[in-house]
């Protein structure tokens, strides 16, 4: 079932070698490294391994590569060495950007990955619609972008995506550019949406109670080249409330993550 | 609905006609704010026009410049005049609207090949900039010369003039979407027909638009110029400006004058209308005409 898309100057897996461990790991680095043409090492020895219903978080410094490793995970970038298993049919990938065609509406901007893989009018107005309301935007589906605030952006962004039901959901720090409150509401809107559908989650921030909050495990980058120097599980079970953010164990948590992360730093 | 809405400032989320953090709106004046400025500026030329007629020309040097409701009862409101100007204008309209679009025919193409390769757009381009920097009144007689006066020769006049804005408007505008929106249509797999339709066409409609308006002035100016030069054939605004102008009649060329501009005003108004039609509901910065 998975496609392997392996980086062809190296070893490509096997769909065998796997065997039944590879049936449930929806997406997964082995030994990916990523030099880019200028000499600019941006990833080094990376291997993670995100099975399904489980949400993994990599919190790093800035310009660490955590976002090349996305790209290279949804194949617009090409690493130039190690292994990548996914299946990139319908992979989901939400910019940093919320990335809406500014002359579509919301409801047209919903639509369009569904229009791109070919779905009819009739299921892709369904498709749309049923996202639309998981992201709480039933009753903006004809604005045009320009009259939505940042936090209205994403969540199109973010129902934009859903339309494919995508079994892999890479996030590339979405919710970086709108202010905190409404960043913590994207984030457990985010988890209601994990826990509903139980897609394998990669998912990329630089805050650190947005991956402790959101995830069943983070891993630490560091600066370039980046590389897992670091990682831990976070025990919660879901669904999670938002008054998780005051528990003690929540803070202890953060306090390792940002612990490892300083570290890394220097 | 309202609690998984962020409130913005104290805008009510809730109200589905009034979106969170709209833009910056032009506060509504009424009509006399818009229409009683142009109108004060418009006076005051007339003004200074009297001025320089009746109190700065000599009586017998006033031909020079005819006052205002000279112009008026010679050049418009005398019937023949007005019959002569009207079909003239008819003539360069016809002229103006074949080679405009013609120009945004070949444009178009032109610049959907150029954002297609990056080879062909260095090839090519050089030569639109030449094009451009023709002096348009060196190349109107050769054109004559080579293809005649006729209403195609004319229509190719409009082109060589009208065609530069088009090109690098709409080049300009295919290759401006986001490249987060182009990585969108790479990653699930979009062709290059339905990457040009769904992105970098509508992305490119506003400086498309804005290239048409010039275009379309510059199809008029070329319009006239043509048949100025060529002084042959069916008789436009450029033969009778000419004509006018030959035979010292100067409340005739004013008003002649007056005819050409008003085409090109009309010209540029309509396309600012079409373009905020168009592309006034999503583009962030819109000023129509």
């Amino acid at each position: 079932m998975l496609a392997e898309v392996g980086a062809s100057r190296v070893r490509v897996e096997t769909s065998e070698s796997g065997g039944e461990k590879m049936a449930e790991t929806a997406l997964s680095f082995r030994n990916v490294s990523m030099t880019f043409p200028d000499g600019t090492r941006a990833l080094s020895d990376v291997s993670v391994d995100i099975r399904k219903g489980e949400f993994v978080t990599i919190v790093g410094p800035s310009g660490c590569g955590k976002s090349t490793l996305l790209k290279i995970a949804s194949g617009l970038l090409d690493a130039t060495a190690g292994e990548i298993a996914v299946d990139r049919d319908r992979i989901g990938y939400v910019f940093q950007d919320a990335t809406l065609l500014p002359w579509r509406t919301v409801r047209r901007n919903v639509e369009l990955l569904a229009e791109l893989h070919g779905i009819g009018k009739a299921e892709r107005a369904t498709l749309a619609q049923d996202a639309i309301e998981l992201v709480g935007l039933k009753g903006f589906e004809n604005h045009y972008p320009k009259s939505l605030s940042g936090g209205m952006k994403m969540r199109a962004s973010l129902a934009r995506t859903l339309t494919l039901k995508p079994p892999v959901f890479l996030f590339d720090e979405p919710f970086g550019a709108v202010d905190e409150i409404t960043r913590e509401r994207l984030n457990e809107e985010t988890l209601r949406l994990f826990e509903q559908e139980r897609f394998a989650g990669l998912f990329i921030t630089h805050s650190i109670s947005e991956a402790v909050f959101l995830s069943t495990k983070v891993y630490v980058m560091s600066a370039r080249p980046g590389r897992l120097v670091a990682s831990f599980d976070v025990p919660f079970s879901y669904p999670r409330q938002p008054e998780l953010r005051f528990d003690a164990r929540f803070a202890e948590i953060c306090g390792h993550v940002s612990h490892a992360l300083r570290g890394a730093h220097s | 609905m309202s609690e998984t809405i962020e409130n913005n400032a104290s805008t009510d989320a809730s109200a589905e006609s009034s979106p969170v953090a709209g833009p910056v709106r032009r506060p509504r004046r009424g009509n006399l704010g818009v229409v009683l400025p142009p109108i004060f500026v418009g006076g005051l030329i007339v003004g200074v026009w009297y001025f320089v007629s009746y109190v700065l020309l000599d009586p017998d040097r006033r031909f020079l410049l005819k006052p205002p409701h000279e112009v008026w009862q010679v050049g418009f409101a005398d019937g023949e005049n007005l019959r002569y100007m009207l079909d003239a204008l008819w003539v360069t309209a016809q002229v103006a609207f074949w080679g405009l679009l013609a120009a945004i025919a070949l444009g178009f193409l032109l610049a959907i090949v150029m954002s297609q390769s990056k080879l062909i757009e260095r090839a090519v381009f050089p030569y639109a900039v030449v094009l451009q920097a023709i002096p348009i009144l060196a190349i109107v007689p050769l054109i004559g010369f080579w293809f005649g006066y006729g209403f195609s020769s004319r229509v190719f006049v409009c082109i060589i003039i009208a065609l530069f804005p088009i090109i690098v408007n709409t080049l300009f505008g295919l290759v401006s979407a986001d490249q987060g929106m182009h990585d969108l249509f790479t990653l699930h797999k979009a062709g290059r027909i339905t990457r040009l339709r769904r992105l970098m066409f509508p992305a490119a409609l506003p400086a498309i638009f804005a290239g048409l308006r010039i275009s379309a002035g510059l199809s008029v100016i070329g319009a006239i110029v043509g048949d100025f030069f060529f002084g042959q054939g069916e008789v436009g605004l450029g033969q009778i400006l000419k004509r006018f102008a030959a035979r010292l009649q100067g409340e005739q060329l004013l008003a002649a004058v007056i005819v050409s501009s008003a085409l090109g005003v009309t010209v540029f108004l309509t396309f600012g209308w079409i373009a905020n039609r168009v592309v006034g509901k999503w583009a962030a910065e819109s000023r129509g005409g």
